[in-house]
């Protein structure tokens, strides 16, 4: 390397917020010119890579695959640490030896989705034509797209059917796209804290967090590589607003109450003197330190323009006709992103259509995040649904 | 929505010599093997695991309470949160061959509208409930002039989730008045005994502590 390409890379990996973008740490599958990825948006994407990792083994008949499907800024670290912030997988209490998805029995596959900034091909990646990054070049992707690109890197292992696909969130939403455009392929599938479509309001509040970067002079119209800068102020606020709509007001109140934050009394400042605005302030500076800017605009976009009904005459049910999947949804009491209602709205389209489905809603007050948190009651369904999709696969030792 | 205690006599009140509850088990006898179920008011999926054991089925359950759903998804089986009186319009027609309402009719509020839907959803269902006309409940209410408070029926008239309860032959007319076919019928005294078919109804209606039911449209 040149010391001006070194320079460039440099710059591209200081801006990225992480090299992960250029040089993952992880296994990387590449798609060459001749297998393109036909996106939503009507273009091809070519050539992609998908950054993954698997835990466990593939057993000899390849019946015992299990992809996980990550959330909004997650990425395909769910049950090893992250080489950015070294903290455990994001879901390493429910994926492991003897847990609920057990990798002592199942291979499990995580892959980086599309349009992310952790290895698989996003915006600040490299676009081939100009040898600059993307940036608002790449082309608008969906769920579908995402889960497509998964598809490919599927057959790369030459599995045939998915003994399960599980997610959260925007996870969720990829589980019930491929359980729609993959149908023969899932064997059981498991969408958390999700919805068939992304409500008004939901739409609303990822516009807002769009705007607040769009808003940051050092955000550049999506060119802020090229610029050596970031917008982190934008994203951090961006950050903050996405983060009240994951917890709950009660679990707010609870942790954090009026509370003050290392005074005694109000000090007539903007400083951030109740402890929530210390927190949110926080959360919104470590965000910026991982994820790239652009990639939440497209990861954001990605989840408004999701409405699998939208394909079906309006009618959800229709997309499920036929569906021989194992379905169990798992939506969180205080969840005001996700409610209850709007599993609820999967579960009747599911019995309209015949389908075999399981439904619980765990009692919490922790909000669209509980997910990602240790809550017994969650595990055991989880556990007791997969356990049984196992026997009935033939799993079970 | 409301919150109900459990309408249904729990498994030490009505159990037999194998551990499960007598209707349980002249429930699981009636049904094919191998056949599509589901069972609306499952509760923590006692029948659902008795009619897969033993009957090798496909099925399906539906129950209001939460805490029962959590239980039985954890252990392995398929059961949605829902209400027997609101969910079962999202349910096609003939979609299962048997839709069973055990202990669970006399807690619904619009019993009628449940057993016609029962019909439309399934190919045949199957009914269990307690027998109102039973002998020990004429005897409270006559001699005692109380309502009835039974092992079996254990909770006062203020906190019973049990709203709409019947008798055999009002369960029959019901039937007729729907045009329903009574396939089978059973009923079980109170010592848990399964009382002979050549007995007249009235017989039953005055001793029968329970009743199954299987109708056909």
């Amino acid at each position: 390397m040149t010391d001006a390409a070194a320079k460039v890379y440099d710059d591209l990996v200081h801006a990225a917020g992480n090299r992960e973008v250029y040089n993952p740490s992880s296994p990387v599958a590449e798609f060459g010119a001749n297998e393109p990825l036909h996106l939503d948006a009507g273009l091809d994407l070519s050539p992609f890579r998908i950054a993954y990792n698997t835990y466990g083994e593939l057993n000899a008949d390849k019946s015992n695959a299990i992809l996980v499907c990550h959330a909004l800024t997650g990425d395909h670290y769910c049950a090893s640490p992250s080489p950015v912030t070294g903290k455990p997988g994001w879901w390493s209490s429910i994926i492991g030896p003897g847990k609920p998805v057990d990798t002592d029995k199942y291979f499990v596959i995580c892959s980086n989705v599309v349009g992310g900034c952790m290895g698989t091909t996003g915006p600040a990646s490299i676009k081939p034509e100009t040898g600059k990054p993307y940036g608002l070049e790449l082309p608008v992707i969906t769920i579908r797209d995402m889960v497509r690109a998964q598809k490919m890197l599927v057959d790369r292992f030459g599995i045939d059917t998915l003994f399960a696909v599980v997610g959260g969130s925007m996870g969720g939403m990829q589980v019930l796209e491929w359980t729609v455009s993959y149908p023969d392929k899932v064997f059981a599938a498991v969408p958390i804290a999700t919805g068939a479509r992304h409500s008004s309001q939901n739409i609303a509040f990822h516009e807002v967090g769009r705007q607040a970067v769009m808003a940051d002079p050092e955000w550049h119209h999506g060119r802020y590589y090229e610029e050596g800068t970031r917008p982190t102020k934008g994203l951090a606020v961006a950050r903050m607003t996405a983060h009240v709509t994951y917890l709950s007001e009660q679990a707010l109140h609870r942790k954090f109450g009026r509370n003050l934050q290392n005074r005694e009394q109000l000090g007539f400042k903007f400083d951030a003197e109740f402890q929530i605005e210390s927190y949110l302030r926080h959360q919104g500076m470590t965000f910026v330190d991982r994820f790239d800017a652009n990639s939440y605009l497209y990861m954001t976009r990605a989840m408004d323009y999701f409405d699998i009904a939208a394909d079906y005459d309006g009618r959800l049910a229709n997309a499920f006709k036929g569906s021989k999947t194992r379905f169990c949804l798992v939506s969180f009491s205080s969840d005001w992103l996700f409610p209850t209602e709007e599993s609820r709205a999967i579960v009747h389209a599911l019995n309209a259509a015949a389908a075999s489905v399981s439904f619980v809603e765990v009692e919490t007050d922790r909000g669209h995040d509980s997910f990602l948190l240790e809550e017994p009651e969650f595990f055991r369904a989880i556990d007791g649904f997969i356990s049984a999709a196992a026997r009935a696969r033939g799993l079970a030792r | 929505m409301s919150v109900h205690s459990d309408p249904r006599p729990t498994s030490e009140t009505v159990a037999s010599g194998a551990g499960t509850r007598v209707d349980l088990d002249i429930i699981a006898d009636l049904v094919a093997p191998g056949s599509r179920v589901l069972d609306v008011g499952c509760g923590d999926g006692a029948l659902l695991e008795l009619l897969q054991r033993r009957r090798q089925v496909d099925g399906r359950g539906v129950e209001l309470s939460q805490a029962g759903v959590n239980e039985c998804v954890a252990r392995g089986l398929s059961v949605i949160q829902g209400d027997a009186d609101r969910d079962l319009v999202h349910y096609p027609d003939d979609s299962f061959d048997y839709v069973i309402l055990s202990q669970t009719i006399q807690a619904t509020r619009n019993p009628k509208t449940v057993l016609a839907e029962l019909l439309r959803i399934g190919k045949r269902a199957i009914v269990s409930f307690p027998n109102f006309g039973h002998v020990s409940i004429r005897a409270s209410l006559m001699l005692r002039g109380r309502m009835p408070v039974t092992k079996n029926l254990p909770q006062a008239w203020y906190d019973t989730p049990n709203i709409h309860f019947c008798t055999i032959r009002d369960f029959v007319e019901l039937a007729n008045e729907i045009g329903a076919t009574v396939e089978t019928a059973e009923a079980i005294n109170a010592t848990g005994q399964k009382m002979a078919m050549t007995m007249p109804w009235a017989f039953w209606n005055l001793f029968g502590q329970q009743a199954v039911f299987v109708l056909r449209r």
